[in-house]
């Protein structure tokens, strides 16, 4: 089992935690969706690696979603939103650098010590991937709450959907409906989120999510 | 195959999303609206009668049976109330004509994705349903487009996609404890299939998926910590959606991770899925039962109490047995009523006033006695007081629980008594006291509510045997 196939798809599974650490000290909006253009087309690679192992032509389909709809139209669209409302500036975070990639070398230690203890009779490969997943799942989740800009929110969400990707090709022959729906709710994820940014940007001058909490109900 | 209920209860929705979408005038509409939701209920009905076989996608057994005839029923009754509602906020311009047809579309997606989430019986179509379920209430929440409207929705997104993604986490993992036993392909992810083999099943890899599961769909019951969401969402967003979100679609998650947790009690290795069940459950009465004193919204004042209830149910299908059993699909049903109810008149009130602020309104009895006698009574019957349903329930709740965990059941009676003072506390400002606020007459369709209220008045007086046993073979179902 430990071939070059078991190799290439580590490589792949591992390059996508690197890339997720990558994204969780960008400070620059346009660099943050380069960063995740890359994080989407490594995804690509990795899924269309498992497709051509596992022999499942399907997977083929989810890989070109993956390059196609994540790597290039998200960010090309996000790109431009970014541009009309002009907050092209710096994000700001809640808590710093350090701190943050401290929190996501433990979340990625947590990861490999669950996923790994509880998955000892799976095979290795679906084993590793598991794994390398759920840490790119938490550290989409990290992103998440250390951002308060809503675009790098979204890119917190979409990586985070990145790892569950990872983690429905690595289960060997998952029906295709979860890929498809996968896919299909990023879709529909990225219509609610576009109509949300456009929604917001009429009433409010800025994206930023902390303006947002001050409209709070009951504060007042 | 000539008449297939399932196939009815999931196209009659889907159609009349796509003709309401399209269909101008906003009479037609409402009626329309209300045609669709009563032809989806007269289908879920028949379920009792034809039972379609299980096929790889779809299940009805008794217990999802139960859930879809709850769930079209208040989804009938709210489209009732809807109709007078979203006329009213048309006539003062607070939602437009676009705004309407697109609102009637998404209440059908909705009637149509909870529905399908109900009779899934692949565990990723049920998945799919739910987060369909998610999407359509965040747009109906930020239908206002107020400041308040849109970071509502926009929170209730963020937190209910994150929880939705750690489901779907869950769901692979179940898959994957799946496969070694059931084998490659569609088989491992039928529900059906999966519960007859659990006993073979990787439990260490069971034991993580269901702590996924509990988080993901936790978070769509609305349990505390994963909470955060709910009363925005309720108190911003059109009141029958409130009443839908309420009544319905938190029954639904918990339905989901019921689902799970029949699959984990079929396998001796894996945890029992009961005690994180029940200290969600107690964390989230009490914590919600405190929240009650400080609200200064009327329908965040409901949202919390929501909380409360969803806590108390998850509480006792947590104990487990077939006593506790019964008494939380029991509370699960009466809660659904009343709550529902409660909005209902929470709607009306907070038009004839014209905001939602509890200082801003009060004397409801005087100004608008049937209304306001409306409103107390739904108070009375969700606080848990005698003769209505809620007090049977909660009463079976609190005594099979003290037979089995005195210490707990003191907790639980704790909180309900605390969260009883909270509601009388505000209740007494809002319908009682000085008038304040306009006082001109509602036009209000109090059919609905009353509906509501005497099915619950009747519940708690006398319960059908048969409905009795009907409950008592599902609670059995549950384990």
């Amino acid at each position: 089992m430990h071939g070059i196939a078991f190799d290439i798809a580590h490589l792949l599974a591992g390059s996508l935690v690197l890339i997720s650490f990558l994204e969780l000290y960008q400070d620059r909006l346009y660099a943050l969706l380069n960063v995740f253009a890359l994080h989407a087309l490594v995804l690509a690679a990795s899924v269309a690696w498992q497709a051509f192992i596992q022999d499942a032509p399907h997977l083929y389909v989810t890989a070109l979603i993956a390059l196609v709809f994540k790597a290039i139209v998200i960010p090309t669209a996000l790109h431009r939103i970014i541009v009309r409302l002009g907050i092209h500036r710096e994000i700001e975070k809640v808590v710093g650098v350090g701190p943050a990639m401290l929190a996501g070398i433990g979340l990625v230690a947590l990861s490999m010590v669950v996923m790994l203890r509880v998955t000892q009779e799976a095979d290795p490969l679906a084993r590793e991937d598991l794994a390398f997943a759920l840490s790119v799942v938490l550290l989409g989740l990290l992103m998440m709450v250390t951002r308060r800009n809503a675009v790098s929110q979204v890119v917190g969400f979409m990586s985070l959907e990145n790892g569950l990707v990872l983690a429905a090709t690595g289960a060997k022959g998952m029906p295709l409906v979860v890929e498809i729906s996968v896919a299909f709710s990023i879709l529909i994820a990225f219509i609610v989120i576009g109509i949300f940014l456009f929604r917001i940007r009429e009433r409010f001058d800025t994206v930023d999510v902390q303006v947002l909490d001050r409209f709070r109900g009951e504060r007042r | 195959m000539s008449f297939n209920p399932l196939a009815g209860v999931l196209i009659v929705p889907a159609a009349a999303a796509a003709l309401l979408a399209v269909l101008p005038g906003y009479r037609t509409t409402a009626r329309l609206n209300v045609v669709a939701t009563t032809l989806t209920l007269l289908f879920a009905l028949s379920l009792f009668f034809v039972r379609p076989a299980p096929s790889a996608y779809l299940l009805v057994d008794d217990l999802n049976g139960t859930f879809i005839v709850l769930t079209t029923f208040v989804g009938f009754t709210t489209s009732i109330f809807s109709a007078s509602y979203i006329g009213h906020e048309l006539d003062i311009g607070r939602l437009t004509p676009p705004f309407v047809r697109f609102y009637h579309a998404m209440y059908q997606v909705l009637m149509f994705a909870m529905n399908l989430a109900l009779i899934a019986n692949n565990i990723g179509l049920m998945w799919v349903a739910v987060e369909l379920a998610t999407l359509t209430t965040v747009l109906m929440v930020g239908i206002y487009r107020s400041h308040e409207a849109l970071e509502a929705a926009w929170k209730y997104f963020i937190l209910g996609s994150v929880g939705i993604a750690l489901a779907l986490f869950g769901t692979i993992l179940v898959y994957m404890a799946a496969r070694p036993v059931v084998g490659e392909g569609l088989d491992a992810m039928v529900w059906s299939v999966l519960v007859k083999r659990a006993g073979a099943f990787d439990p260490a890899l069971l034991n993580v998926a269901f702590v996924f599961l509990l988080l993901g769909y936790g978070t769509k019951v609305g349990l505390a910590p994963l909470h955060a969401w709910l009363p925005d969402a309720h108190a911003e967003g059109p009141t029958p959606i409130s009443a839908v979100l309420s009544g319905l679609l938190l029954n639904v998650a918990l339905y989901a991770l019921l689902r799970f947790k029949m699959l984990l009690a079929v396998n001796p290795g894996a945890l029992a899925p009961g005690p994180l069940m029940v200290t969600l459950g107690l964390v989230s009465l009490v914590f919600a039962a405190f929240m009650l004193y400080r609200r200064r919204d009327i329908k965040r004042l409901f949202a919390y109490s929501s909380i409360e209830h969803m806590g108390i149910i998850t509480f006792a299908f947590g104990m487990g047995g077939a006593l506790a059993n019964f008494a939380g699909l029991f509370h699960m049903t009466m809660h659904s009523l009343t709550k529902s109810a409660i909005f209902f008149a929470v709607g009306h009130v907070a038009q004839v006033k014209g905001t939602q602020r509890i200082a801003d309104m009060g004397g409801l009895t005087e100004t608008h006695p049937v209304l306001g006698w409306g409103l107390v009574l739904g108070v009375v019957a969700i606080a848990g007081l005698p003769p209505l349903g809620i007090f049977m329930s909660e009463f079976l709740v609190v005594s099979s629980t003290f037979a089995r965990e005195p210490a707990l059941a003191i907790i639980l009676v704790f909180g309900i008594l605390v969260g009883l003072a909270g509601l009388f506390l505000r209740l007494n400002s809002i319908a009682f006291g000085e008038p304040r606020g306009p006082s001109a007459p509602a036009q209000a369709s109090y059919v609905p509510m009353f509906t509501h209220l005497a099915l619950v008045l009747a519940a708690g007086i006398y319960m059908p045997p048969a409905l009795v046993a009907w409950f008592q073979n599902v609670a059995g179902l549950l384990g």
